[in-house]
């Protein structure tokens, strides 16, 4: 400690020092906040100022800044000082634009800037400049599970950008599913006529690529590890195992059809239905010809179903929409009109949805002379030399039939995404157990593992909804639940191949980024080059498994004592392990349990009889601190009594504090966290979901330090509800006041 | 059944949506209708029609001829162009109503006693007969379509109204004797007969 020197640097732009007493604040830097430094600036985020600090950093030996200034999220290129640590006192967005104006309020302005300073050095005196991760690791190749249209875009892209790749295909050839079709819906201009796939193309390209390595008839027979150090075994059909390092994978094993044998009212199993995936075949067997039947019989009229099996809400199929197979029907019609005009083509459709540039290439369809009719189809039977198709026509609002000598079925995707692992953790349990039927159901399981994952977890990714390898659909698509494995394609949502290459590019930047911050040891998304990483002191440590279970990336192994093991490049650094040690073993160098805790404690606390309450506010950094700083710039006013402290997530957020908190006296708790539940905007995904749940366990603590439940409560905000948050502020206020002051005043 | 929609049945048999693309008016947009039914709620008449453009659209391609000539909903059709204006596929839809309430109507399957169609028939003959229309006859004409005594009711009942107008000397009551014509008369008839002759051509009337 001898080696450190702690400075505060104070701001008084902005209107700091119109409204604050920029002296008072010095003298609580220096005297209580124990400050060797203390400066303060007319404008510290101009180059003098830069300049000022950057000098006592350089000739002073300062080791520690705190600057009490604006928002930690504003200047950060101004106050970027990567060889100190640092901390921020919000003395802007958080004082002087949120509290009301003029003289009457003088003084809670002051004592909230006070109060923020103090923590501010606080904080600073427990925090250490991250060091990084000293276990950096250096593979920079790339590992893409996965052959087709999304799995040969994703490596071509990586080899492209410089990163060596090797692709891992179960089949003889490359190609995927794309490869079985004929023609695709057209991705460029004038989008009127079906186009040629161009895999052969690209999968010439990846062949011949000299930083790609092709594995066929090959799978993924185990992959242990972490991002920059994970080893997988690929095993061929013939028995063969190769070992490989690679530094992140991409996932991309896309789909199966939804079996057509599961819908015979539909006409499924008859010699003349057949899904897309058949026509595609009977179209490349035509070659552009007339399209054959089985029995070798022209086609002179086809029928196609939409949504066969799909958007199906009687539980028996597919409940969601598989977004290509509207454009996939008009495209293969086209297949019958541009053989011969006076082919019948029917599509029977309940909503034709056309995504993209789909609009001109229905139009385009209608004009060729495709009938489009809006209608449910109830059954099909053979009739004839055909099929009757049955349908109620939803436009006319009557039962009515066709015959055609050919029905197509518009069948779904279904996610070939591997293990699910709730149903793994259970018949692991089971198998655990005792059971004999559970390890042979563990050993069956296990064989359709893609990934093969040697994670305490389970052996592929955490999937979401029905099926599909979870992603956050709008804020972070390729990102899954397993640090540098990013799922890309059909196997993380229905898409059609232009999305798949779309999915695949994104894909592979987001591996590219995860190999260099694993190289740097740094912190992948979305706390994207931090460079601290969580610190076990393993001595106090009692094994209880939490941290491991709770962690929602499965970045903690157990040893044979069952002791953690942290795998540091997998680790988001979101600190949901620190908020669950029940022990507080867990820290980062720059945010513990000691700086956040040591902040609640430096809060000055008025007595019982002041009529000032303290609320203390826990906002998660991702959403509600950016809504909180909003406030501040739309000059919204809210109480002056809270006192705002940011967390990395919510589920960082240790018990210790709130009890902390309300023995020094806080007469509330508020914590804002994102959004949980299936449409979750959680950043870490589960650890919004993790502080609710502690939090609800905290009511018989409360009780027994007889304090109302009330005392403590917790809020779901999203980034964009700024002036939300100031409602709930202002509500929980009022709502405290109606409680009454906190009887726990006074006793520290 | 008249003799021309005999020979339409033979010709288009159970291709309804052909026969109207060429025979039609616009006819060739109907397949590019997808459905949106904005028309039908753009429709100033549209709970008083049997059949909405959407639907008349739909029972086209699905091939229900009788129920489409048939129906009276082209008829009431006013011409106020909201659906054209709407229709997000830019179909010229009140030019397909008139489109096919003309070709029904030729067909000779257009309702029986359809005021509309009644009203204009009336009207052509009128101005076919001397180039220009007889207001005087045009008029008395439509009172005596419901018969005798409802014509002469309505007579009696416009009478003060046609006594103004003969005072304001907007009414000429000799025409009532023919009434004059166009100056070329024969050649005005030549025109017309041509230009039935061009436009059965295009329909596919004639040979």
């Amino acid at each position: 400690m001898a080696d450190n020197k702690f400075a505060a640097y104070i701001c008084s732009g902005c209107g700091l020092g119109d409204q604050l007493d920029i002296k008072t604040l010095e003298k609580i830097a220096l005297k209580e906040g124990k400050m060797q430094v203390v400066k303060s600036h007319p404008f510290l985020c101009n180059a003098e100022g830069v300049q000022m600090i950057n000098d006592d950093v350089e000739k002073e030996g300062v080791t520690h800044v705190c600057i009490a200034a604006c928002s930690r999220r504003s200047k950060t290129e101004a106050f970027h000082f990567p060889t100190v640590a640092m901390s921020r006192a919000n003395l802007r967005e958080g004082v002087i634009w949120v509290v009301a104006a003029g003289e009457a309020h003088d003084e809670v302005r002051q004592e909230m800037a006070d109060d923020y300073v103090r923590m501010g050095c606080a904080e600073l005196k427990k925090m250490k400049l991250p060091a990084g991760n000293p276990d950096k690791a250096h593979s920079k190749r790339i590992l893409v599970v996965g052959g087709g249209m999304s799995g040969l875009t994703a490596a071509f892209e990586a080899a492209e950008a410089g990163y060596e790749t090797l692709v891992v295909e179960k089949q003889a050839q490359l190609g995927g599913w794309a490869a079985n079709l004929w023609k695709r819906v057209p991705f460029k201009a004038p989008y009127t006529e079906p186009q040629d796939t161009g895999l052969a193309d690209l999968a010439a390209k990846v062949g011949s690529h000299p930083l790609i390595k092709v594995h066929l008839n090959s799978t993924v027979a185990e992959t242990a590890g972490a991002p920059g150090r994970f080893a997988v075994k690929i095993a061929q059909e013939s028995g063969a195992v190769t070992e490989e390092t690679v530094g992140a994978i991409v996932q991309a094993t896309g789909f199966t059809g939804y079996d057509i044998a599961k819908l015979p009212e539909l006409g499924g199993g008859q010699a003349n239905v057949v899904d897309q995936a058949g026509l595609e075949s009977m179209a490349r067997a035509a070659n552009g010809a007339t399209i054959k039947r089985a029995d070798g019989k022209d086609v002179k009229s086809v029928v196609f179903l939409q949504c066969a099996g799909q958007r199906d809400d009687s539980g028996k199929h597919l409940p969601y929409c598989s977004g290509h197979c509207c454009a996939t029907s008009i495209k293969q019609a086209m297949y019958f009109k541009n053989a011969n005009p006076d082919i019948d083509t029917v599509v029977v459709y309940q909503d034709l949805r056309v995504p993209g540039m789909g609009e001109d290439f229905y139009r385009s369809a209608q004009e060729k002379g495709v009938t489009f009719t809006k209608g449910k189809a109830s059954g099909v039977e053979s009739s004839g030399n055909g099929c009757k198709v049955s349908f109620r026509d939803l436009i006319l609002d009557e039962e009515t039939s066709i015959n055609a000598d050919l029905v197509v079925l518009a069948t779904g995707q279904v996610p070939s995404a591997g293990v699910e692992l709730d149903a793994w953790t259970e018949v692991t349990n089971a198998a655990d157990g005792g059971s004999a039927e559970a390890k042979q159901q563990k050993i069956v399981m296990h064989k359709s593992s893609v990934l093969n994952l040697t994670y305490r977890q389970g052996p592929d990714l955490p999937q979401f909804k029905y099926g599909f390898a979870d992603s956050h659909f709008i804020c972070f698509p390729y990102e899954t639940r397993r640090t540098g494995i990013y799922a890309a394609g059909p196997v993380r949502r229905p898409m059609d191949l232009l999305q798949a290459t779309e999915d695949a590019t994104g894909a592979a930047l987001k591996a590219i980024q995860a190999v260099e911050n694993a190289s740097l040891g740094r912190a992948a998304h979305p706390r994207s080059g931090d460079l601290s990483y969580p610190l076990v002191r393993l001595e106090g440590c009692t094994q209880c498994k939490r941290c491991t279970v709770e962690c929602p990336f499965g970045a903690i192994d157990e040893d044979e004592k069952r002791f953690p093991v942290f795998n540091e490049q997998r680790c988001r650094r979101c600190g949901t392990c620190m908020g669950a040690c029940p022990v507080r073993v867990i820290s980062f160098e720059n945010y513990s349990v000691d700086t956040v805790g040591s902040q609640i404690k430096a809060v000055d606390m008025p007595d019982e009889f002041s009529e000032r309450p303290r609320i203390l506010i826990l906002a998660c950094e991702n959403d509600a601190y950016p809504a909180l700083d909003m406030a501040g710039l739309s000059r919204t006013v809210y109480s002056a009594f809270v006192r705002v402290i940011p967390v990395r997530c919510l589920g960082s957020v240790n018990t210790i504090w709130i009890t902390d908190a309300l023995n020094s006296g806080f007469d509330g708790v508020m914590m804002m966290g994102c959004k949980k539940g299936d449409d979750y905007q959680c950043h870490f995904v589960k650890g919004s979901e993790l502080a609710h749940y502690r939090m609800s366990k905290i009511g018989d603590t409360l009780t027994q330090l007889g304090l109302e439940p009330e005392r403590v409560v917790t809020q779901e905000v999203a980034i964009t509800d700024n002036q939300r948050v100031v409602t709930l502020i202002n509500d929980y206020v009022a709502q405290i006041n109606e409680l009454g002051m906190s009887p726990m005043k006074g006793f520290n | 059944m008249s003799n021309a929609n005999v020979q339409a049945v033979a010709r288009y048999q159970n291709d309804f949506l052909r026969e109207v693309e060429e025979r039609v008016e616009e006819g060739h947009m109907v397949k590019m209708c997808m459905q949106c039914g904005v028309c039908a709620g753009s429709c100033p008449f549209g709970p008083d029609w049997e059949h909405s453009p959407q639907k008349i659209f739909m029972m086209i391609r699905a091939g229900k001829r009788d129920e489409v000539l048939g129906s009276d909903s082209m008829f009431m059709c006013t011409s106020c162009y909201s659906c054209i204006v709407r229709c997000p596929r830019e179909l010229p839809i009140t030019h397909i109503m008139h489109g096919l309430a003309n070709y029904a109507h030729r067909l000779g399957l257009a309702p029986k006693g359809q005021p509309t169609r009644e009203f204009a028939t009336l009207f052509w003959n009128n101005l076919v007969k001397k180039g220009r229309v007889n207001e005087l006859t045009l008029t008395l004409g439509h009172y005596f379509t419901n018969g005798l005594v409802s014509g002469i009711k309505t007579a009696l009942g416009m009478q003060r109204i046609g006594l103004g107008l003969f005072l304001a000397k907007r009414l000429n009551p000799m025409e009532i004797f023919g009434g004059h014509g166009v100056k070329d008369l024969k050649g005005f008839h030549a025109i017309v007969a041509k230009a039935k002759e061009i436009e059965d051509r295009k329909k596919g009337f004639t040979a």
